[in-house]
């Protein structure tokens, strides 16, 4: 009777799945092309490099992100100090600023002809920067400093969520062990917070590793730089789809490893109504500390490139008055962004409840790891292996209309939009699946079985049980997957329709060409728009105070 | 029949989603990786004097991907891209189809189309040398850039940037790989900063004292110093001289920017009046005072900001066998490490 019920839903989890990997089955066919002599010559030139600046930029964004993120998250769990109501969500803010405007921002800002160095030469009576200059930002040290600046949000929510959610009461065992703040937090909260960070940080080095924008502009070749130059550069489509399912394979090799190393150890459970810690009053200079600790992730990582934004903006308005069709790009936006979002959370739902039902089968799970997939490989990459997908698809629409009413289709994905949100949702799926699988795990399995016997089948205990249970996971999905399609660039501007231009495609058109000024409103709407769901995470987060905030994308 | 009604319902809705209006006999479908900023001129003085609508998408990396996948369906008509290498790529797909037109070919000299008219050079520009004003130089050839003496004195953007393979590509059809490698490993050792940015990033870096010379192209100098981009690029753009480097027993590396006809195009007669009005005069003049490129077409002037660069002696390398090599130089790009 179990399995009956979960039949549907399987098919349904089946489906979606196999529409995340056609993309990449794709890659698989076009890689099988063969490059003769490609692996020669990576292996000798391109490959020792590249794969060294990718583990460098990784490790040191990991580095980065844990110890503000988790850092952060434990000042504002642990501690209560003024303004900590209001950083508690402004810590989030970084999350809505893309890293392509974030490292021409900073560029600007910290070149030796702009503002920063121009005053700190006047200061100590330099005439030329030929005399004095700071270290140049285009660095890895540069890349590193930015992306984790504003890639740090990811371990801040996941963690966050889980200090919130530990018992005290393991805290307060703790302290009557006499175990001091610091150890406290070295010995039990972090230990404990391990698979929360691990999740946090996955999401932030998978951003890191399909980064294209920020890494190539300050001058770190990553693999991922690689896959372009293959495909680009050489016109080798074939050799740069080998390297990105290469790439792909160890992505998931890594993340295998780290689930492994997890599970060998055991967590507790949290408990379903845990007291939450009390937090410790911090006074005088503590508090102070606490204060500045919180305020500079803040100030690097949104306030800084924002106002840098805001007064290019204003530069372009007074100037040229508003770019003309601005507003419509913004609807473009919107509307991309917001059909896959309630498709992505349609699919993720689907996907996850199915692996519910199914209970321990095996069948539900490998569909939820393999609808996640696509947020393990580069945006473009996605995108061109979409291509083909969307197109074969079309001429089948096409025909099959010809045949039954005699009318063509034409493009009736390209040409539509729906190709951009076909993408969007291969590629977001693993944020909305993750989180709402997380959020169903929380749920007791006795929660089914009571309704079951009442005679609720599996459609009917989804509406009236879980959906209103799963309310919290469901809203930060829905706030994640939009804020990223706002920002996603490379497959919005391969699949876009004719004639139509986002946000973010207005924004590269113009930095391409070099008209920055014009490319800020655009950035700055992007940030805006991306900037309210970011609040509205933060008020949900504070609301229920844990139990939703996102989880395990699928493959974890 | 009654089961097709809702399907023609839901067909019905789904045009209704259409962005793109559907095929008449007066629009046509551009599909560019050129930026709609520079573009956008053209464009609107073309639909202004035939009543063409011209729809178009800005793609960059992929846009043949796209083109290819779309097939026979595609709606695409013109295809207009910067670089050779990038032209005779979409030839070499079997993107494009020849188009035969006496205008196109009283306008545009032989050796900036393809032999069967499947592509057009619309425009020029110079591959060119910015230096920094304190070191009075007046010329340099591309040997020279490896010279010791300008070591760590060299900004450039990626080596594996279309405009710096053609570079090196050129190179290499000069003086053969080998020694084209020698030299690249000297132009590498010479870079101040990593290989990166744009060729405004190279004039920015000269005003900040991070370099004495950059590789760009002649475009940006009007660009920043014609006041498109701002105050800011503007005092990049006086920071900097211009000079206009030779090989040492040729000219200057010059690039184009073109188009093609694609080979399924629908509207293929406006896509061709839409190639032969590139051509004419007034969009020529376009391209020189909007984009400050050369013209492509002989008797239309440049813009007073480039032709006060000095005289450009185009080197004598034809564009076909310059594109021939760009694969050994993406390869050679990489064997130096230029990029690292």
């Amino acid at each position: 009777m179990r399995r009956a019920a979960s039949t549907p839903w399987l098919a349904a989890s089946a489906g979606i799945s196999l529409l995340v990997l056609a993309p990449l089955a794709a890659l698989g066919v076009e890689a099988s092309r063969g490059s003769p002599g490609l692996w020669r010559h990576l292996a000798a030139y391109v490959l020792p490099g590249a794969v060294a600046d990718t583990a460098i930029l990784l490790a040191g964004v990991a580095v980065l992100t844990t110890v503000l993120g988790a850092g952060l998250a434990w000042l504002v769990t642990a501690y209560e100090f003024p303004g900590r109501r209001t950083l508690d969500w402004a810590l989030l803010l970084p999350l809505a600023m893309p890293t392509y405007v974030i490292a021409y921002a900073y560029l600007d800002i910290l070149h030796p002809v702009g503002p920063v160095q121009t005053a700190i030469r006047a200061l100590l009576g330099f005439d030329s920067p030929r005399d004095f200059r700071l270290p140049d930002i285009r660095s890895m040290a540069g890349c590193v400093f930015l992306l984790g600046f504003v890639l740090y949000p990811y371990v801040y929510l996941t963690t966050r969520a889980m200090f919130l959610m530990q018992s005290a009461s393991l805290f307060d065992a703790a302290r009557t062990l006499g175990v001091g703040a610091g150890r406290l937090l070295t010995r039990v909260a972090l230990p404990l917070a391990r698979p929360a960070i691990a999740v946090g940080l996955s999401l932030a080095l998978l951003e890191t590793l399909n980064d294209i924008g920020a890494s190539e502009f300050l001058g770190v070749r990553t693999l991922t730089v690689s896959i372009y130059s293959t495909w680009i550069t050489r016109a080798d489509l074939p050799g740069a789809a080998q390297l990105a399912l290469a790439m792909l394979v160890i992505v998931l090799l890594l993340v295998t490893v780290e689930r492994r190393a997890r599970r060998a150890r055991r967590y507790a459970n949290a408990a379903q109504h845990a007291r939450p810690m009390q937090p410790t009053r911090l006074n005088g200079w503590k508090a102070a500390l606490a204060l500045t600790a919180c305020l500079t992730p803040v100030f690097l990582g949104f306030l800084v490139p924002a106002s840098y934004l805001v007064q290019a903006s204003i530069a372009r308005l007074r100037e040229w008055g508003m770019p003309e069709a601005i507003l419509t790009e913004l609807r473009y936006t919107l509307t991309f962004a917001g059909g896959a979002t309630l498709l992505t959370l349609l699919a993720g739902l689907a996907v996850a409840y199915a692996v519910r039902l199914a209970g321990t089968g095996r069948a539900a799970g490998i569909f939820l790891r393999t609808a996640s997939l696509g947020y393990a490989v580069p945006g473009t990459v996605l995108a061109i292996g979409l291509l083909p997908i969307v197109t074969g698809i079309e001429a089948v629409t096409d025909a099959g209309a010809r045949a039954t009413v005699g009318q063509s289709t034409g493009l009736v994905l390209l040409g539509t939009g729906l190709a951009v949100i076909y993408a969007y949702v291969a590629r977001f799926l693993a944020v909305s699946a993750g989180t709402i699988d997380a959020g169903l795990e929380r749920v007791p399995p006795s929660i089914d079985a009571a309704a079951r016997t009442l005679g609720a089948g599996a459609g009917r205990r989804l509406w009236r049980v879980h959906l209103p249970l799963l309310r919290p996971a469901i809203a930060t999905a829905a706030m994640l997957v939009f804020v990223d399609c706002v920002k996603e660039l490379p497959a919005t501007l391969l699949l876009r329709p004719l004639g139509v231009e986002t946000l973010a495609t207005h924004l590269y058109g113009e930095a391409v060409r070099g008209t920055y000024e014009d490319a800020a409103i655009a950035a700055l709407l992007i940030v805006v728009a991306g900037l309210l769901p970011v609040i509205a995470l933060a008020r949900i987060g504070r609301r229920t105070s844990a139990a939703d905030v996102p989880d395990t994308p699928g493959w974890l | 029949m009654t089961l097709l009604r809702p399907l023609r319902t839901i067909l019905a809705a789904v045009s209704l989603l259409f962005v793109a209006a559907p095929a008449s006999a007066q629009e046509l479908n551009l599909y560019t990786t050129r930026e709609p900023g520079l573009i956008k001129p053209l464009v609107d003085a073309f639909t202004k004097a035939t009543g063409i609508r011209v729809n178009s998408i800005f793609v960059r990396d992929g846009l043949a991907e796209r083109v290819q996948a779309e097939g026979q369906r595609s709606p695409a008509d013109l295809l207009m891209t910067v670089d050779i290498g990038n032209l005779v790529d979409l030839v070499d797909r079997g993107l494009t189809q020849p188009a035969k037109s006496a205008v196109l070919e009283g306008a545009v000299p032989a050796h900036l189309r393809g032999a069967d008219g499947d592509w057009f050079a619309l425009s020029l520009r110079a591959r060119v040398v910015y230096a920094h004003p304190g070191l009075g130089l007046t010329s340099i050839t591309y040997e020279q850039l490896a010279d010791p003496k300008w070591q760590r004195k060299i900004c450039s953007r990626a080596g594996q940037h279309p405009y710096n393979t053609a570079l090196i590509a050129a190179y290499v059809a000069h003086h053969g790989e080998a020694a084209a490698e020698t030299w690249l490993r000297g132009v590498k050792a010479n870079l101040a900063r990593a290989a990166t940015g744009g060729d405004r990033d190279g004039a920015r870096d000269i005003a900040g004292g991070i370099c004495d010379l950059a590789i760009g192209n002649s475009y940006y100098v009007g660009l920043m110093r014609g006041g498109r981009g701002g105050t800011e690029q503007q005092t990049w753009g006086s920071a900097i001289d211009v000079l206009l480097p030779t090989f040492e027993h040729g000219g200057t590396h010059v690039n184009v920017s073109g188009a093609a006809l694609a080979k399924h195009a629908p509207n293929r007669a406006n896509a061709v009046a839409f190639l032969e009005y590139l051509v004419s005069d007034e969009a020529q003049r376009i391209y020189a005072e909007a984009n400050y490129e050369f013209p492509v077409k002989p008797g239309v002037a440049a813009h007073p900001i480039i032709a006060a660069l000095g005289t450009l002696k185009v080197d004598t390398l034809s564009l076909t066998d310059i594109a021939r090599q760009r694969a050994v130089a993406s390869r050679l790009v990489d064997k130096v490490g230029f990029d690292r």
